[in-house]
């Protein structure tokens, strides 16, 4: 290696220097990407790999929370997205409690929308031409999955962070007309208030409930799979 | 009004009046959205036990049997007529591309499409819409009101439950006399529950209390529907990480 190394004159250096910078113009390209072709490209990404890959339609739950964690996870904000389901009990939370909430919310969300997978097969991502007037910090991104029976209504709200992912964040999710946070943030605080509130460990309260909930549905997914 | 909706109006009637009667539900939870939440809830409950000894296996049955073209043709058949709806609602919002749109939609669907069974339109790239009464009235400024729970027919808002008994006289089975009538509306109910087998189940494992959570997302999706999938939100996004 060193030899080899010692071979390449000077010239080559700098041409390889060259070289190397030209090959790595697309990359910083790629992270002044607009929005919406952030959503296009992650969007159509993932649904391409679910067409390709029938374990993922068939609803293999590990095999899907580890497609979420390696081609979703590093778009989202996951934090954030927990932090405004939870309201303004999220400060009064302990870090270790913070995470434990964070992955049994993930869990929820990906038992819940992993049965969708199945109804997955020539569908196409169209995304909307954006909204003029939006903010960086929270832009909306409409699309709709277009294929066999009716479209189905999918946004996005994105807060730009230059140098950190694909210099966007996803924080929420509208499905057919919903947005996620703002609907858990009923369930959420109701499992607070019903463990005694914030100052009575309420958070554990609503720990306890997630994983719970968790536990009853891979259980039935089990079930439901083995008939 | 015909017998069978006079019935209906006057469970409606007394499901609301009760509703006014009705204590409300735990002091600090309460959402003022939902002033009858006491009696939504019963209803509700009693919903969920009429769908699981009836509805849902009807229509489990029906996806188990018929095969899946003739369900594709039986939901276009029936969307057909729903966009007639949707051209009248476009047109008294003044919504003059929906209209036109949905109105070619049923003229091209009704004709090569074999009286609608097939989409053709959407096939030919004419985009699906859907406006209802209600969604009209809010275009207009009504506000939904209290959310309200129907008997048999599920969740709605105080404007939608008074759009109803007009938006009923353009449902499939109206389009039919006597026993086509019945068999039209009763197919039409087995489709659109066909739809959201998957849908239901999975709401029920996303929930902590599938109540709330039904009520808080069909409210957002009433004004979603209102605003053409943009509607304004109060929703605070300010990240409560920040200092």
């Amino acid at each position: 290696m060193m030899n080899t190394l010692n071979l390449i004159s000077r010239r080559s250096l700098w041409l390889a220097g060259l070289l190397s910078v030209l090959l790595a113009a697309p990359l910083a390209q790629a992270q002044d990407e607009a929005a919406d072709a952030f959503i296009k490209r992650v969007s159509t990404e993932t649904l391409d790999l679910v067409k390709a890959d029938k374990s993922l339609r068939n609803g293999d739950t590990n095999k899907i929370m580890v497609m979420v964690d390696n081609k979703l996870m590093p778009h989202v904000n996951f934090r954030r997205m927990t932090a405004l389901a939870t309201g303004p009990a999220w400060r009064k939370a302990t870090p270790e409690q913070q995470k434990r909430l964070q992955d049994e919310f993930k869990t929820l969300l990906v038992r819940t929308y992993s049965g969708a997978l199945s109804q997955v097969s020539d569908q196409t991502v169209f995304v909307k031409p954006l909204r003029a007037g939006q903010d960086d910090k929270n832009l909306v991104v409409n699309t709709e999955v277009r294929g066999k029976g009716d479209p189905i209504q999918l946004d996005y709200r994105l807060e730009k962070t230059p140098g950190e992912g694909a210099g966007w964040l996803i924080y929420d999710l509208n499905v057919l007309g919903v947005w996620l946070i703002e609907n858990y943030r009923t369930q959420f605080t109701k499992e607070i208030s019903n463990a005694g509130g914030v100052e009575a460990g309420g958070i554990n309260g609503l720990i306890n409930s997630l994983a719970e909930r968790n536990k009853a549905n891979a259980s039935a997914n089990t079930s439901a799979r083995k008939s | 009004m015909p017998a069978p909706l006079r019935g209906l109006a006057l469970v409606l009637l007394l499901a609301l009046l009760q509703g006014c009667a009705s204590v409300r539900g735990a002091g600090a939870a309460a959402d003022p959205r939902d002033p009858w939440e006491g009696t939504n809830r019963q209803v509700f409950a009693f919903n969920e036990k009429l769908d699981q000894v009836l509805m849902r296996p009807v229509a489990q049955a029906y996806v188990d049997v018929l095969p899946s073209f003739v369900r594709t043709g039986v939901h276009n058949f029936m969307g057909n007529m729903g966009d007639i709806w949707t051209t009248v609602n476009a047109t008294l919002q003044l919504k003059g591309q929906v209209a036109a749109e949905s109105f070619m939609r049923v003229a091209v669907n009704s004709t090569f499409g074999l009286y609608g069974v097939l989409d053709i339109a959407s096939e030919a790239g004419i985009q699906k819409r859907k406006e209802d009464l209600g969604q009209t009235l809010g275009h207009w400024g009504v506000k939904p009101g209290p959310f309200v729970v129907l008997p048999v027919l599920g969740p709605s808002t105080l404007r939608d439950t008074v759009a109803l008994p007009v938006d009923w006289q353009a449902t499939p089975g109206q389009y039919f006399q006597d026993g086509t009538r019945t068999g039209v509306t009763v197919l039409n109910a087995t489709d659109t529950r066909a739809g959201l087998l998957q849908a239901t189940d999975a709401l029920k494992q996303a929930s902590l209390d599938p109540y709330s959570f039904v009520r808080d997302g069909w409210l957002q999706k009433r004004e979603n529907d209102v605003y053409d999938g943009n509607p304004p939100t109060d929703f605070d996004y300010s990240d409560p990480d920040a200092p």
